[in-house]
């Protein structure tokens, strides 16, 4: 009779224990994929914020400022880029597009964007996925507002409403904008960046609602309505920074040290991703906590498919008996033991990554919407050593038992006491 | 008789448990082949000990047993364990079948670790099978009993007559029986003792048959009296 027959069979003599020890098995190994491609899709989310994009420029600063406060919006630009700066960069024949952002003003704690439509269109995440909107379109009027998901679902806004924008970032007691509110046009869908948090307006409506200002107080007696501000000319002076595509990848550094030099003014281009991965380096702290619970996870996953392994080996000391009395060698009889660790093991990864795909197919959305976290139902690059190192484990767990049986079985002869 | 066609020898074997407090001494043994043997002793005079021993599954901590002229002390273990397929049929007290398989795939497990048993017992799985089911029958064992699947339901009876074909078949040079009609009634005893020895006589299997029941010993060859104490280790 074929080993793995008999094992088989022994197994579905004992299908309530062996159930319990493939689910200890399952669980461990969801929780252990789950884990990792938390981390995984956690940096590669946020590696991601913005791509497609091969530059960022702003006033000189430093890279990663520079990204916090375009990008993240965390901090305040120090200094503006000139309009004509910006026109200048748009006229390089290397450059494709450029979408201007223009930050300074807040609704209730979330931060407005001046930009133009080809935000909607240029602004990439994730793997090259553009913003899609829930509801709505794109701003088409001066008074328009494009809010996104979280803004959204925060403030209970929806297409149609009025908004009022408040001068500066701060929270309570700000000047407002209330002269020139705005509607609501459009609502974007989920993406898992600060876009989420963001209010998108258009260059000119951030032009217009500074036109009766100067340095940061309305001007008294020089008031212009919503109305006749329609009818100025709203060219802004000054934008805080540019998202540059190229026509080529390849001409980015060549870019990038031509608008490090631009003589008329201290500009700084950096490549997204480079000043990503400074910014990540710096909140990898994050990442190392969850490496930290990867390996507990292990640890307990592991030691609780042992106890179940080894809870099994008990009822199994007097088949262990009969094999031996029939000529079965010390050996099968630890193979056996090894085999059914194995089997198990691998039935338990089986089912875990089965539940872990089920788990994140379902729980996409919600996550997306809750969490900001994009979890990627495509296996980490670091599952399949995972995988390996749990088949091991679980199969050096088959080793325990078939040790102690093996030594059993020389102390027991072929008494069994029970 | 047994030194012209020895099948089991022992010498001088000695047997210490881990413990250290007791040890066990055996007069020598013999058996002819196809010969039967009773071992009569009381209980925990070491007859287990002894079988364990001569299964080869225990080594002594000194003396030796030798089957067919064979020494175990001489082979490895892996060698004794493929000697013991090959040779050997062991029946135990009770509670000795794999309740997950069928009362024909228990007693097919007999020969399972030996290519020899396989030969003697037909060879192909379909002559193996039609051995499995003689066996029974001859022990006792309708096929009205042997289909159903399940040999967890059987008697205690029918597990032993399964017990002893598994023991048998492939026909081994010796069987070694430890008690194994402790858990029946005197007629059944006897009836199951007759027919299994008259199975052993068709292949010429000699017995080696421990009980502390002397009232067994009428069926066999020879009544041995296993005469151990308890030694000072």
């Amino acid at each position: 009779m074929r080993l793995l027959s008999l094992t088989l069979k022994s197994m579905r003599q004992r299908k309530a224990g062996v159930a319990l020890t493939v689910f200890t098995v399952a669980l461990s190994v969801f929780l252990l994929l789950g884990v990792e491609r938390v981390r995984t899709d956690a940096r590669l989310g946020f590696a991601s914020t913005v791509s497609g994009t091969d530059l960022l420029v702003g006033a000189r600063s430093g890279p990663v400022t520079l990204l916090l406060y375009s990008i993240f919006h965390v901090g305040e630009a120090t200094n503006n880029i000139t309009w004509k700066s910006y026109q200048d960069i748009r006229a390089m024949p290397e450059v494709a597009w450029t979408v201007p952002l223009s930050l300074g003003d807040s609704h209730r704690g979330f931060r407005v964007t001046g930009t133009n439509s080809d935000f909607f269109v240029h602004y990439h995440y994730g793997r090259g996925n553009a913003l899609a909107f829930a509801s709505g379109q794109p701003f088409s009027d001066l008074y328009d507002a494009v809010i996104g998901s979280e803004v959204a679902s925060q403030l209970r806004y929806k297409v149609g409403d009025r908004i009022v924008l408040s001068h500066g970032l701060g929270g309570a007691n700000l000047a407002t904008h209330a002269d020139k509110p705005f509607r609501v046009s459009g609502v974007l869908a989920p993406t898992g960046t600060p876009v989420d948090a963001s209010i998108a307006v258009s260059l000119e409506a951030i032009e217009a609602i500074h036109v009766d200002w100067h340095s940061g107080i309305r001007l008294p007696g020089m008031e212009a309505s919503a109305e006749q501000a329609r009818h100025m000319d709203l060219t802004p002076k000054a934008i805080t920074a540019t998202l540059v595509g190229l026509h080529s990848r390849l001409s980015a550094f060549a870019v990038q040290s031509a608008i490090n030099d631009y003589p008329e003014e201290p500009l700084l281009a950096v490549l997204p991703g480079v000043a990503l991965g400074e910014l990540w380096h710096l909140v990898g702290t994050a990442e190392s906590a969850l490496r930290v619970v990867s390996a507990m996870v292990l640890l307990v996953g592991m030691s609780g498919m042992l106890t179940a392994l080894l809870g099994m080996l008990g009822e199994r000391r007097r088949e262990m008996a009969v094999l031996r009395a029939v000529g079965a060698s010390t050996r099968t009889v630890f193979a056996l033991l090894v085999m059914e660790s194995t089997l198990l093991t691998v039935a338990g990864m089986i089912a875990g990554v089965v539940l872990l795909d089920a788990t994140t197919a379902v729980a996409h959305n919600y996550l997306l919407a809750t969490a900001g976290l994009v979890i990627d139902q495509n296996p980490a690059p670091g599952e399949w050593l995972l995988l390996v190192v749990v088949l091991a484990l679980g199969s050096l767990a088959g080793c325990i038992p078939g040790w102690i049986a093996y030594r059993r079985s020389l102390a027991d002869g072929l008494q069994v006491r029970l | 008789m047994s030194t012209a066609q020895p099948l089991l020898r022992t010498r001088a074997l000695r047997h210490f448990w881990p413990d250290g407090g007791h040890a066990l001494a055996l007069e020598d043994l013999a058996a002819a082949r196809g010969e039967s043997l009773f071992l009569h002793g009381p209980s925990g005079s070491g007859k287990s000990t002894l079988l364990g021993l001569l299964a080869g599954v225990l080594a002594p901590s000194s003396g030796d047993v030798l089957i067919l002229d064979t020494s175990f002390s001489s082979m490895s273990a892996a060698a004794r364990d493929r000697f013991r397929a090959n040779h050997l049929g062991y029946i135990f007290q009770q509670f000795n079948l794999l309740p997950f398989l069928t009362p024909i795939e228990n007693v097919l497990l007999g020969c399972a670790w030996s290519a020899e048993r396989r030969k003697r017992a037909g060879g192909t799985h379909v002559r193996m099978a039609a051995e499995a089911q003689r066996l029974l029958s001859s022990l006792g064992l309708g096929a009205h009993v042997w289909s159903r699947t399940k040999t967890g339901e059987l008697s205690v009876g029918q597990q032993q007559r399964v017990a002893a074909a598994r023991a048998l078949i492939g026909g081994p040079a010796l069987l070694l029986a430890d008690e194994p009609t402790s858990a029946l009634d005197a007629s059944s005893r006897d009836a199951f003792l007759k027919l299994l020895l008259e199975e052993c006589a068709i292949y010429g299997t000699g017995v080696v048959f421990v009980s502390h029941d002397l009232a067994l010993a009428r069926h066999f060859d020879r009544t041995v009296a296993l005469a151990s104490a308890p030694v000072e280790s």
